[in-house]
């Protein structure tokens, strides 16, 4: 039984244990052994069942959440204000027609774009100049790239009150350090000529570490020997940075970048621990406007049609984003 | 790639050295504010050198802080317990759920597996606000606004996708010979999970689980739509701090140090897995 059995002579309990796959033979003698079990139709309807059985109590969850979901669509279809209740009623897309004339809508998109585009392609750029910088495995490279996942691991919404401290009018360090360098009147997130550059830092700050350490892992992963055959011939690093690590990379890159876009274009808590949408409006990206305009204004309808227009943008993103995930996954695990 | 100079070594120093700088200190910055009085933090220019103090803490503990206008109750700690309790729970819950799910989803291939699968993942991205302001309505229906069972289950959107996907990636990679031999062997198929599959599998349960359980601490605006005063972790309990007049900065720099000191350190025990977890196991580390 130890022994490793040979794939002809092997008794007939044991498939043989080869590390790839099972033979033909290991097939066809596995169904002979459960056909010769006396317990076969039980274990025959047991197996159909089991993968159901065990992916059963998740889907229940899914359903728990398509639930309320669904609710949200319909909301989006009525004149609904909680204050209000006498007025509910059905006015099909009257909501949505609503937004393209209005032009709190218009800069509720202008700002979640804009918001989402400055902030992924800042970390973006700090994120692969990072994983350039640490990309040899040295002692120092490591610590320094597992000290960088702090911020990441902070939560956001208290990210936004560390740098909230730190801004602080009256004493703040960043405050006194930016009118020590003339700037008497820089107001931060309280401007709102600086207020988005202030809320796009602290995303840059808690963010950046995702997209280095994924790119670091695929900087890692690439195979050497384009790199050696491009030193052997004396290509220029440029060219080397350009033409072979660049497009490996890419997979990596979009992913990566992908990823933050979803979550940016949804960013809720820095914004709001930080200014609550303002100064004025100029920071109300979609979930803090939703947000408000459910919780401040009672108004249900409008805020759930706000919602369904965020999840139409981020649905169409994600598909493209799950393709590109897929082929990600293939790689470290083979096809799921 | 071997050519580095001296020079360009001294460069990539001082790189990373200023990359550090930025990223590394508000949190020390933080750190230091947790220690000193309100005299010391107003105190122009700012100075690295001052007397620490526990007091900001101590005041933390007990739930009594001293204000401008006299002494104030704030529950921090209870913010504290209620953010370990719901971190848990959730997690174990997404454990029991997701871990036969991702079993299921890497050994058999269904149809509904992968629809399932894909869904989950596709509420990983949806606008959590679209789900959870319909919950608010339907959980004072229910009766669950006050209580920690109807946010466990809202926290399974955080955690179960994340769980699911790591797990079936520690499944699929580990070779099925070893459970179909035990299988033949006359072992029954609960038996085989049990005690083949899941010890295999426990680096990645385990990676999964912690990732899972910072997600669910670190998370803000679940809580801070669904849960009642009693019930908000500290991410809802700091802002709420911060917002009340006349509290001493040192004291809202210490909740902040408390709030973020276990993820901090569970990341440092679990960055192993970061990579993994982060890509929901699109990227091996």
């Amino acid at each position: 039984m130890g022994r490793r059995p040979d794939s002809h002579g092997s008794p007939p309990f044991f498939p043989s244990f080869q590390p790839n796959a099972m033979t033909f033979l290991d097939l066809v003698r596995t169904h002979m052994t459960v056909a010769a079990h006396p317990n076969r139709p039980r274990r025959l309807t047991m197996r159909r069942f089991l993968p159901y059985l065990l992916s059963l109590p998740a889907l229940l969850v899914c359903i728990g959440i398509l639930i309320p979901f669904f609710t949200a669509v319909y909301y989006s279809t009525l004149r609904f204000r909680l204050n209000l209740p006498m007025m509910k009623g059905f006015i099909w897309v009257d909501n949505y027609i609503s937004f393209l004339t209005d032009a709190a809508f218009w800069n509720t998109v202008q700002v979640s774009l804009v918001y989402a585009l400055v902030t992924v392609t800042g970390e973006l750029l700090l994120g692969l100049g990072i994983a350039l910088l640490l990309v040899r495995p040295t002692k120092i490279n490591n610590a320094a790239s597992i000290m960088l996942l702090l911020p990441l691991m902070t939560a956001p919404a208290l990210a936004a009150l560390m740098w909230k401290l730190m801004t602080n009018p009256n004493f703040g360090i960043l405050s006194y350090l930016v009118s020590q360098l003339g700037f008497d009147n820089f107001n931060w997130a309280s401007d709102p000529s600086s207020a988005l550059f202030t809320v796009v830092l602290v995303d840059v700050w808690v963010y950046t570490p995702f997209i280095m350490i994924l790119l670091l892992a695929g900087l890692r992963s690439l195979p050497k020997q384009p790199f050696e055959a491009a030193a052997l011939d004396g290509v220029p690093r440029s060219f080397v940075f350009f033409r072979i690590t660049l497009p490996m990379l890419m997979p990596y890159i979009i992913t990566a970048s992908l990823f933050r876009l979803l979550d940016s274009m949804q960013q809720f808590d820095i914004v709001y621990s930080m200014t609550q949408g303002g100064p004025g409006d100029t920071l109300m990206v979609f979930q803090v406007q939703a947000y408000l305009e459910f919780f401040q204004y009672t108004n249900v309808g409008r805020s759930a049609a706000l919602l369904i227009v965020l999840w139409a943008i981020t649905y169409a993103l994600s598909n493209i984003f799950i393709k590109h995930w897929l082929k990600l996954r293939e790689r470290a695990h083979g096809p799921a | 790639m071997e050519r580095s100079s001296s020079l360009e070594k001294a460069i990539r120093g001082i790189l990373i050295t200023a990359v550090l700088l930025f990223f590394l200190f508000p949190i020390f910055w933080i750190f230091l504010m947790s220690f000193q009085t309100n005299e010391d933090i107003l105190r122009i220019p700012p100075s690295l050198f001052f007397e620490p103090t526990l007091q900001n803490y101590s005041a933390l503990l007990t739930g009594k802080l001293e204000t401008a206008a006299g002494s104030l109750d704030i529950a921090f700690m209870r913010n504290l317990g209620n953010s370990l309790l719901l971190s848990t729970f959730s997690v174990l819950l997404s454990l029991a759920l997701g871990v036969p799910a991702a079993y299921a989803f890497a050994r058999f291939k269904f149809r509904l597996g992968e629809n399932i699968a894909f869904t989950l993942l596709s509420f990983r991205f949806a606008p959590p606000l679209l789900v959870l302001l319909p919950l608010s309505l339907f959980f004072k229906q229910l009766g669950l606004t006050d209580t920690y069972i109807g946010l466990i289950w809202v926290y399974q959107l955080i955690c179960l996708p994340l769980i699911l996907w790591i797990v079936r990636g520690y499944f699929e990679d580990i070779s099925p010979d070893i459970e179909n031999a035990y299988r033949i062997a006359g072992h029954s198929w609960w038996r085989t999970f049990r005690r083949i599959a899941i010890p295999l599998a426990r680096p990645g349960i385990a990676a999964a689980g912690l990732l899972a359980f910072i997600f669910a601490w670190n998370n803000f605006i679940f809580a801070l739509i669904l849960a009642s005063a009693s019930k908000q972790p500290v991410t809802v309990g700091a802002l709420a701090f911060v917002t009340a007049s006349g509290i001493q900065y040192g004291q809202i720099a210490a909740a902040i140090v408390l709030s973020v000191t276990p993820t901090l350190l569970l990341a440092l025990y679990a960055q192993r897995y970061l990579v993994e977890g982060l890509s929901l196991g699109a990227v091996k580390g």
